[in-house]
């Protein structure tokens, strides 16, 4: 009999920090041990706690190893699987003095958390159909189909749930759903659609539930099939995720080897096929009439809405495309019913929300959170605050097309509503942490670069629009900034953003306007002082050697790789500002303290 | 898969198996003293013999775990059956024949096997 199972996470991150490796040599280590009747190793998707990978669970004990290396693998088995000793020295330190059996669910990082679109990531093996079916999965589905439940039902039921989009929009998913299956399709063909195209910078939600828990997405989309009256569905998954994509399929194909996708599911005459679509990148095939219009074969650019897809979406039929997160909520909700979904979250904004933790942050990671949790619990309870004791600064949510949130508001409750407000936006999940070393007139330039790369180009605001927008914020970086440039901005975004044709055109000024809104003095100081407060914008900053500090050792001149550092030695030393090219080497090298920025 | 019968089928089976997993449940836990002095005294076909057992009856609310050296050496093999919301009980000098007796009367019908107990033997 078994006894023991050894979870060790194969989500992207883990992955490319060893943890094939790590499988390989459990598997070797309980054969060469005696023990592989008694503990089996399983791959799972991800845990969240990425900071900390790869990370290996050993059950029953449910002792949590982080940044477990191959060479700790024999110790795990001796000590641990064959002898009962847990392996202290690889606990998480959040429960080195717990007791063995103490659940990882009571360290901060998970306390907070409400673990819905996520309940199955790092607990069940992505790629095998049964151990989802254990943890009740395909029930709602097998309900559904053999009771003949009918589908103006279950659409009321996601309906009084009140599940928003999870792609970022926050649109009722019911309402979706309503649309496309009042929907009239002349042959009768209609659609259904997920959106797996996740392109913000630092998110990562979305690849780890299809890594992570395939067949939640795969049932979900079956039972919108049925539930708007579709027999086709397509993932349009971007292809830079491969681990997503070879689960996915390999999840397909399981499921219609099991009977349930295909023809004839439960017996009930109903029938639902699916297949992969991969995107080769682009940002905007993120966007709905793009995306679908990508499916079809043609080159990804948006075109004007309406028609909405519900009513004229894939090859004109109506459509239904919904957010990986989106469906990896919807069996919940009909499993556990739409009250217990309504009664997470806030008034307008129920249920939870994952977000890819990144930036200046100590556990970067995937967190899932119910609605309404505010900023300071993510950040300092679940994301364990700014690392090196620096001062947390701003957030950024919704990549390109979302704002930043101040410190000062670190206490607004993450909801549609409110992060709408103070001109950021929920956005798909990215979650970026920024600290004081951070030059917030930077951030906008990144994201605008950002944009002004991924623009399709196919209505003018965007592609000139944003083009011209970052020409004057790298004047502004360059310490060229004119006092007028400023209104410049703020009325070329508000143009762009009533003009631009897509989603991605209308958010892209987001950064900018929410940096300008936020912290106009830090653009003030860039254009009137010529000086960057953060100390980031090379052209407005100057290493000075403290000739008061300056031992004369020569070090940062030997480190300088123009060699614009000048001195006797054990006499202070001297930075010829036109050979200096900013690079911060010698501020490495010292050991005295003796440069400063300003 | 044709009916709910066929899926509840597969549901049952690896619940069994991924029971294991659930750290928050109300498991019965069988602890095996697998110190050098419990492995000397011939702990591990006992441990190998719970296993059986378990899996023969299809238990599926026991989790079968190992530990250190609990003290009184020469009372080993020592098994310690912990039942939620009871005393833990203390079996000394486990054989392998005395497993399914174990199994059967204080797993099963919850019923000290108290012959076998640290009690009767001191």
């Amino acid at each position: 009999m078994i006894r023991s199972h050894i979870l060790v996470c194969t989500g992207t991150g883990c992955s490319s920090s060893d943890s094939p490796k790590i499988i390989a040599e459990f598997e070797e280590q309980l054969s060469l041990q005696g023990m592989e009747n008694e503990a089996k190793v399983i791959k799972t998707g991800c845990f969240g706690l990425c900071a900390l990978g790869p990370i290996v669970t050993v059950y029953p004990e449910g002792a949590c190893y982080v940044h477990v290396t191959p060479d700790d693998v024999e110790e795990i088995v001796s000590e641990h699987i064959v002898k009962g000793r847990i392996v202290k020295r690889l606990l998480h330190r959040g429960e080195v003095d717990a007791a063995p059996a103490a659940s990882l669910s009571d360290t901060n990082f998970y306390k907070h958390q409400r673990r819905i679109a996520l309940r199955n990531c790092g607990v069940i093996n992505p790629e095998n159909i049964e151990e989802y079916i254990a943890v009740d999965g395909y029930s709602a589905l097998g309900r559904i189909l053999t009771e003949q439940v009918p589908p103006q039902k279950v659409i009321n039921d996601i309906k009084a749930s009140g599940l928003r989009g999870r792609g970022g929009a926050g649109f009722s998913t019911g309402m979706k759903w309503q649309f496309t299956h009042d929907a009239v399709s002349e042959d009768g063909i209609k659609y259904v659609c997920c959106n797996a195209d996740e392109g913000d910078p630092g998110a990562f939600m979305d690849r780890s539930v299809l890594e992570g828990d395939p067949f939640s997405v795969i049932e979900a989309m079956t039972i919108a099939g049925y539930a708007v009256g579709s027999h086709q569905g397509y993932i349009y998954v971007r292809a830079e995720y491969p681990i997503a994509v070879q689960r996915l399929n390999h999840a397909i194909a399981q499921a219609k080897e099991y009977g349930l996708l295909g023809e004839n599911i439960f017996e009930s005459g109903f029938s639902f096929d699916l297949e992969l679509r991969l995107g080769a990148g682009a940002f905007v095939c993120g966007e709905e009439t793009a995306l679908l219009t990508s499916i079809e074969g043609h080159r990804g650019e948006p075109r004007t809405r309406p028609p909405f897809p519900p009513n004229k979406g894939l090859g004109q039929r109506p459509t239904l495309l919904n957010n990986v997160e989106t469906y990896a909520n919807i069996t919940w909700i009909l499993n556990n019913g739409p009250e217990a979904f309504a009664s997470v979250g806030t008034e307008k904004s129920k249920g939870t929300k994952v977000f890819a933790l990144g930036g200046k942050i100590t556990n970067t990671g995937l967190v899932e959170i119910p609605m309404g949790t505010t900023l300071r619990t993510v950040v300092e309870d679940i994301g364990g605050g700014v690392p090196g004791g620096k001062k947390f600064k701003a957030a950024q949510t919704g990549g390109p097309s979302g704002g930043c949130i101040p410190a000062s508001l670190i206490d607004t409750p993450i909801d549609y509503e409110s992060l709408g407000a103070i001109g950021s936006m929920m956005g798909s999940g990215g979650l970026i942490v920024m600290d004081e070393d951070n030059c917030m007139v930077d951030i906008a330039k990144f994201f605008l670069e950002f944009v002004v790369d991924e623009s399709c180009g196919k209505c003018s605001p965007c592609r000139i629009g944003t083009k011209r927008l970052l020409e004057l914020l790298t004047k502004i970086t360059e310490g060229n900034g004119e006092p007028e440039d400023l209104d410049t901005i703020e009325e070329l975004c508000n143009h762009i953003k009533a003009s631009a044709l897509c989603g991605l055109g209308q958010t892209a000024p987001n950064p900018v306007l929410s940096t300008l809104r936020h912290f106009r003095e830090e653009y003030e100081a860039h254009v009137y002082e010529k000086r960057c407060p953060a100390g980031v914008c090379k052209a407005l900053i100057q290493y000075i050697v403290d000739p008061s500090k300056c031992k004369g050792c020569t070090r940062c001149a030997r480190g300088c790789p123009t060699g614009a550092i000048s001195g006797a030695v054990r006499a202070p030393h001297i930075i010829n500002q036109s050979k200096c090219i900013k690079c911060g080497a010698c501020m490495d090298h010292c050991r005295f303290d003796a440069i400063y920025k300003q | 898969m044709k009916s709910l019968a066929d899926l509840k089928a597969i549901r049952d089976r690896m619940q069994q198996q991924m029971n294991l997993r659930d750290t928050e449940g109300d498991h019965i836990r069988v602890v095996v003293g697998m110190a050098t002095c419990g492995i000397a005294a011939g702990a591990r076909p006992v441990l190998t013999a719970f296993l059986e057992e378990i899996e023969k009856r299809e238990l599926k609310n026991v989790a079968v775990t190992q530990t250190g050296c609990i003290g009184v050496c020469r009372l080993e093999p020592i098994v310690e059956v912990y039942v939620p919301g009871q005393e833990k009980v203390t079996y000394v000098k486990m054989t392998p024949d005395k497993v399914p007796t174990v199994v059967s009367e204080h797993l099963v019908n919850g019923r000290v096997v108290s012959d076998y107990t640290i009690g009767a033997a001191e």
